[in-house]
């Protein structure tokens, strides 16, 4: 629900990283709070476990630039990643206008990168907002890690496509993020699908964190345009 | 279905509108500060003493324990609770629901007491809703604000080169 304040010439919006436990959603925000500059910053809230797994949310507000006078204003959220706390992963979906949804890359956690991503769709859907319309993007995560499964494989699992039914949509859209690839296509099936667009990202050393905020970002941006 | 949460603005006269109502309401009170937050977590408006915390930060926190304390609610069997109280030893905080997309936070010490504010409290309470609802009600259909985004594409990729 982004909020729009002529008052303060401010443009709010919410953005949630979501993803299996351990996936890096906590490592992204942390990346981003220590490389932006404090004055376009707020503090980054944790509400933890003793043993750092996130309760309830992390949060970290994020000034992104000016926009005809007004500024944007973005509101980076966590949710819990394990699926024992899906009540509040749900809370803190209320309102959001982007998603992130960060996956772990090693081959062993690809059920549980399912799970989240099953999950992710029920959630949206108990609050009536539909996933496949809205500003989404999809970040492999660690793909430093020996173990990691090959990118064709992740896509397949997680990001196959959702079906295109309005025929205005139904053309080729090139991915701008990686060249020869299309994010709107037809299958050999004759069916037209659309994939969210992805990043390839090392959170722990910030490779990809910046990619899947801006890339976010400009699609929540443009969705109000 | 929507495609997703709906987006919502206030124009510097809903900004007036709220603000002297929540000033007349803490000067009846006696009351420190109230914070309009949405239920995203967004900070909406800060009226009365400037608070010493990151409101931002406040904000966000407001919303979430708002929405654990509705799922408690439904819990127990409650549609929501409309009201929530937490008392400090100096300072205490009450929280309520307006027109169930805002909530307003009221901060206040002993100068005055629980009772106080919330008898005063009732009234402001309606007020706001009103002016919360044909807020929403313009957002939702005509005589919304021109919307300042419309034909910024080229702006918006600027900012992210």
């Amino acid at each position: 629900m982004s909020m729009i304040n002529y008052a303060s010439r401010e443009i709010n919006c919410k953005i949630v990283y979501y993803g299996p436990g351990l996936g890096g959603k906590t490592t992204n925000l942390e990346h981003v709070y220590g490389k932006v500059s404090p004055d376009t910053r707020g503090k980054l809230i944790s509400l933890a476990t003793e043993t750092e797994r996130t309760l309830f949310f992390d949060f970290l507000p994020v000034d992104l630039g000016t926009i005809r006078g007004f500024k944007t204003r973005f509101h980076l959220y966590t949710v819990p990643g394990q699926v024992y706390y899906n009540a509040s992963r749900k809370l803190i979906l209320k309102g959001v206008d982007g998603i992130v949804f960060v996956a772990d890359s090693q081959i062993e956690r690809m059920e549980a990168n399912q799970e989240a991503m099953q999950n992710l769709y029920d959630n949206m859907s108990e609050y009536g907002y539909d996933l496949t319309r809205m500003p989404f993007v999809i970040q492999y995560n660690k793909r430093d890690l020996p173990n990691a499964a090959p990118i064709r494989d992740l896509q397949a699992a997680l990001n196959p496509g959702w079906e295109v039914g309005d025929p205005s949509r139904m053309r080729n859209a090139p991915d701008p993020y990686h060249q020869g690839e299309q994010l709107v296509e037809q299958l050999t099936s004759g069916e037209w699908v659309e994939r969210a667009p992805y990043f390839d990202a090392v959170a722990v050393n910030g490779d990809g964190v910046f990619d899947t905020l801006k890339a976010v970002s400009k699609l929540v941006l443009k969705s109000l345009a | 279905m929507p495609v997703g949460a709906a987006s919502w603005s206030f124009t510097e006269d809903d900004f007036g509108a709220i603000t002297k109502s929540l000033e007349r309401f803490l000067f009846d009170s006696n009351a420190r500060c109230a914070l309009l937050v949405d239920r995203a977590g967004q900070l909406v408006a800060t009226v009365g003493e400037k608070p010493k915390f990151d409101p931002t930060a406040f904000a966000t926190l407001t919303a979430a324990d708002f929405s654990a304390n509705d799922q408690l609610a439904k819990l127990i069997g409650e549609n929501d609770f409309n009201s929530l109280f937490h008392q400090g030893e100096k300072e205490s905080m009450y929280l309520a629901d307006i027109a169930r997309r805002v909530i307003l936070v009221v901060l206040f010490d002993n100068r005055t007491t629980l009772g106080l504010v919330r008898l005063k409290m009732k009234q402001t309470v309606d007020e706001l809703s009103k002016l919360f609802e044909a807020v929403f009600k313009r957002a939702a259909g005509a005589g919304a604000p021109p919307n300042i985004l419309a034909g910024a594409d080229d702006e918006i990729d600027k900012l992210f080169q």
